[in-house]
């Protein structure tokens, strides 16, 4: 378990991380959520011993980390850190060698993930003639390659295109079914509700929002009713249970406050015509984000 | 300590690997090649050179004889000065040399080429001079042993008092070897202190730096990547002298002079000791500083900028060296020669040149070490802030912010 207990950073009078406190179970994936300078990477630098915490304390299995345990974490950078002009394969071997994995091993598993990414070809190729998207396959490898217990990867997503966000995701999804403890940064809300059990959102350095998904969403108890319907919905609007109504292409978004609220949305449409879909949907997080920083997330 | 290994010999095998250093130790070993080689290369390019190297002579008896005798490729022209000078022009003969007799019984002499920059006329003007001498010696009577003992030079033998003070001959053998050495510690220190400074800052820029910083701890990476450039070096110069031995000796036999020239067949070994011993520390010194500096700035082009002071200090080192060779003893000498930055050069010379006390050379040796400990414990903290630094900011301000960063608090 990695345990983050009022753990605060500050660059002279900046303040880039506020009493954060969390707890990031075992053979979890845990997502870290914020925007740009909300502290992500600079929390994942302390848990990393990176940079040292200007107060709080932040242990991993009731230790630190330090460089005796650089072999059990693996770290995927937010920027693509890599040799330049050093072929693919030498050095995954490198990076790999410094996470205390031999070459003797670690060669068929670069071959093994350069195959299950399809790019066995770029074993010999420089990382500079690598596309970027290709580049940040070959950066995933080195986080992972070493099997470690925990997998730290800030921003994983950030400049693939759609296919080769599944790839990775799959990937990630299987690391944790082999019972690796993953912490994810990103920006995107939803790889962060599609993949992980808990989560944090962070806001100016200080925690938001944090626990398990499923939790975070019924406690905050409003809920979606998605209506697709062959007439006009917009007396709905005047519905004191409505506390927003968005129109839509194929009917109306209404937010109520509660479970039962929607009994009285499904009541007042009885009679007025066909209605082809009513839903009782979880709110996204977004809105969760939003409702709750009083700010748009983006 | 494994980790250690694991980045020194990826710093090594890496550069060992590179073009750039095939390129420049293939360049060095050729350069060596030919200078020591330089009397066999010259005699090949001048070969044909030799053969119309022949000066006409147009002089009367008795001088006419001796010098064709006594002048090599000297030969006597048959005809008048004008066709000489034609036969020179056509180049047919190299020079032409005119001697007529003085009213006072001397020689004169007349000496054509086609241009002036031909130096041949030094020894023509040599023998003549001898010719002048003797005839000047017989108006006046003298005899053969008076003429000696006048030109023979005077006795005259310098003795040091000191003790441990060097001899003429040891002094001259010293001063080769501390040249050489200075000059070899000079471009040494240049060299791989750029390469370490340009190696992490490249890290740096690619962002590699990050994952590193994580992986080991950075004070050994510091300090692995130190010392792979320096075994780096040592390839280096161990090609370099052994092609340079070889290149001596391949040198024809006669040429074989040259490294007794140089006083490099019987060298004094307690000077080449030490000056392994500066050598080893002056690199550790600005090889720690270069690390230094190379992890304060986050892109190459800028890390040729930081190292610029530390390359001005390595530059006054160097000259103050040079002024030691001549003036060993100046105060100035003595002072710098404590000051860790000049120590590896300047006290290296002092103590190459004259005999410096156990306890001088135990404390500049203990102020340099003690130094270097220094600068690696402040440089591994600045290494490890510098190198999550990705701003643009002046040195001192990056100095500040990376002690800050690295700071424990």
């Amino acid at each position: 378990m990695l345990k983050l207990e009022n753990v605060t950073k500050k660059f002279g009078d900046f303040t880039a991380v506020d009493d954060l406190s969390l707890e990031i179970p075992e053979k979890q994936m845990f997502g870290f959520l914020g925007a740009n300078g909300a502290g992500k990477t600079t929390t994942f630098r302390m848990v990393l011993g990176l940079l040292d915490q200007t107060g709080g304390e932040i242990s991993w299995n009731n230790g630190k980390i330090g460089y005796g345990e650089s072999h059990l974490v693996g770290y995927l950078p937010e920027e693509r850190g890599l040799y330049p002009k050093l072929k693919v394969e030498d050095q995954l071997v490198y990076l790999a060698k410094l996470r205390g994995m031999k070459k003797s091993e670690s060669v068929p598993e670069i071959e093994k993930w350069l195959n299950r990414f399809k790019v066995p070809e770029y074993r010999s190729k420089k990382i500079e003639e690598l596309s970027k998207g290709n580049q940040q396959k070959i950066q995933f490898i080195s986080a992972v390659l070493h099997k470690p217990k925990l997998l730290i990867l800030d921003e994983p997503f950030s400049g693939l295109d759609p296919v080769n966000v599944e790839m990775l995701k799959e990937a990630v999804v299987e690391l944790k079914e082999a019972g690796t403890s993953i912490v994810f940064s990103s920006h995107r809300m939803e790889h962060v509700e599609e993949l992980c059990e808990s989560l944090c959102i962070m806001h100016k350095g200080r925690p938001v929002l944090h626990g398990n998904l499923r939790d975070i969403k019924r406690s905050f108890g409003k809920k979606n009713v998605r209506i697709d319907a062959d007439f006009d919905l917009g007396f709905l609007e005047e519905k004191e249970e409505v506390i927003h109504y968005k129109h839509t292409a194929e009917g109306a978004m209404c937010q109520v406050r509660e479970e039962k609220d929607a009994q009285v949305l499904f009541e007042a449409l009885q009679g007025r015509g066909f209605v082809r879909r009513f839903v009782l949907e979880e709110p996204s997080l977004e809105e969760i984000f939003i409702e709750k920083v009083g700010e748009s997330y983006e | 300590m494994n980790k250690f290994f694991v980045i020194l010999s990826h710093t090594y095998k890496n550069r060992v690997k590179s073009k750039a250093f095939i390129i420049t130790t293939v360049l060095t070993l050729a350069a060596i090649l030919i200078m020591t080689n330089i009397q066999t290369v010259m005699d090949t390019f001048s070969g044909d050179g030799e053969e119309d190297s022949s000066i006409a002579i147009i002089a009367e008896e008795p001088v006419a004889s001796t010098l064709t005798s006594s002048l090599a490729g000297g030969e006597l022209f048959e005809g008048g000065e004008e066709e000489g000078k034609e036969a020179v022009l056509s180049g047919e003969y190299e020079a032409l040399l005119v001697v007529d007799l003085q009213e006072s019984g001397l020689p004169e002499g007349h000496y054509y080429t086609e241009q002036l920059t031909s130096s041949s006329d030094a020894e023509a003007r040599q023998v003549l001079q001898q010719i002048k001498t003797n005839i000047a010696a017989e108006n006046q009577n003298l005899s053969g042993e008076t003429l000696t003992a006048i030109s023979s030079p005077v006795a005259f033998e310098r003795t040091a008092l000191e003790e441990g003070a060097k001899s003429e001959e040891e002094l001259n053998q010293a001063r080769v070897i501390v040249y050489i050495m200075l000059f070899v510690m000079y471009f040494a220190v240049i060299m791989y202190g750029n390469i370490i400074a340009t190696e992490v800052t490249t890290e740096k820029s690619s962002r590699v730096m990050e994952i590193l910083v994580s992986s080991v701890s950075p004070v050994t990476q510091m300090f692995a990547k130190i010392t792979g450039i320096a075994l780096l070096g040592l390839t280096q110069f161990a090609l370099f002298i052994l092609v340079g031995y070889l290149g001596i000796t391949l040198a024809d036999s006669t040429e074989g002079s040259l490294i007794q020239m140089v006083g490099l067949s019987n060298p004094d070994w307690g000077v080449v000791g030490y000056a392994v011993l500066f050598f080893i520390l002056g690199y550790f010194l600005y090889a720690t500083l270069a690390a230094m500096l190379g992890s304060l700035v986050s892109r190459v082009e800028d890390a040729q900028q930081t190292v610029t002071p530390m390359m001005m200090m390595i530059i006054v080192a160097f000259f103050l060296a040079i002024s030691a060779l001549g003036a060993p003893e100046a105060t100035y000498i003595v002072i710098t020669s404590y000051i860790p930055f000049f120590t590896p050069f300047v006290m290296f010379t002092r103590m190459g040149m004259v005999d410096v006390a156990l306890w001088e050379t135990l404390l500049s040796l203990g102020i340099l070490v003690g130094t270097i400990l220094l600068l690696g414990f402040i440089g591994a903290r600045i290494y490890r802030g510098g190198v999550l630094m990705y701003g643009k900011a002046s040195l001192w301000k990056n100095v500040k912010e990376a002690l800050q960063l690295s700071k424990k608090e």
